[in-house]
């Protein structure tokens, strides 16, 4: 029966950051031209709402792929302790030469929560706005292989 | 292929606690879940099932069909019922999101005839959820 499904943990986290899209390789026409009013050079910001899913065997001594207080505190010194309250292109290194996109921001994620040592990490999704989610799974499939109808 | 989706909501109550662990190891390891008084939540279900349309209906499956399963094999099961004593296919599991999840999922799966079973996903808190997936292999 176990091998019979596959089982993922979900947990959504929150961290509220400034960001400003302008990229240094286009002039200052083609950067309001392409971004528009996000790149206005003052900023503006997101509720971003961060979705994490890991996978792994369910432990039967505890139930859980992995203990949650972990996870979260994994993630709260890799991803909300950096971001939460910050300007993402002075403030975060990897954003001193890459446009904070969100599909950058998911690359930057999941580079960050791959090392998480408790079970393997699948998927981020952000949600930038209520209106606009982006999702990255480095090699990994977007889609669950079990999921493939 | 149309993948289709019904929600249900229940409420439960639980706790975490491993009989081979210490009071201490327990506390640890399951921090405030482990208070034997139990806590309770309320738990969003979506089932999603996958199939093709049936072209004389249009449907992947009758949605009252579904409720009904969800109702019998689920609601009925473990809606205000505490998951640690009153769900005997939970008996010996500690009962987290993710075995809950498997537990439904095996019972639902072999009362779905049209249409297969896809995805249970089962949220304890609109931040916490667990999905389950039949662990097929990759088509060639």
């Amino acid at each position: 029966m176990k091998d019979a499904t596959r089982i993922e943990l979900g947990r959504r986290y929150r961290f509220a950051a400034s960001h400003r899209l302008h990229s240094s390789q286009f002039s200052e026409e083609e950067n309001s031209r392409v971004y528009g009013k996000c790149s206005n050079p003052f900023g503006h910001g997101h509720n971003y709402v961060v979705e994490v899913s890991l996978s792994g065997e369910v432990d039967p001594a505890t139930g859980m792929i992995a203990n949650l207080a972990d996870l979260d505190s994994f993630v709260e010194h890799q991803i909300i302790e950096p971001f939460d309250h910050r300007y993402l292109n002075e403030e975060v290194a990897a954003f001193h030469e890459t446009v904070p996109t969100t599909e950058n921001l998911c690359i930057e994620i999941f580079r960050r929560l791959q090392s998480f040592p408790k079970a393997k990490l699948e998927r981020v999704r952000i949600q930038e706005t209520a209106n606009n989610s982006f999702e990255y799974a480095g090699d990994n499939q977007l889609e669950p292989e079990g999921n493939r109808p | 292929m149309v993948l289709l989706t019904r929600k249900i909501e229940f409420s439960a109550a639980h706790f975490y606690h491993n009989p081979e662990f210490s009071p201490e190891e327990n506390r640890r390891v399951f921090g405030k879940c482990n208070n034997p008084h139990g806590h309770g939540h309320n738990y969003t279900l979506e089932v999603t099932v996958a199939g093709e349309p049936d072209p004389g209906t249009g449907m992947v499956l009758d949605l009252k069909e579904l409720k009904e399963i969800l109702e019998r094999e689920v609601m009925q099961r473990m809606d205000h019922r505490h998951l640690n004593y009153e769900v005997p296919e939970l008996a010996g599991q500690i009962p987290t999101c993710e075995n809950i999840a498997r537990v439904i999922w095996n019972l639902l799966e072999p009362k779905i005839h049209q249409g297969k079973l896809h995805r249970v996903r089962l949220y304890e808190s609109p931040d916490l959820y667990a999905d389950c997936y039949r662990n097929g292999s990759r088509p060639l």
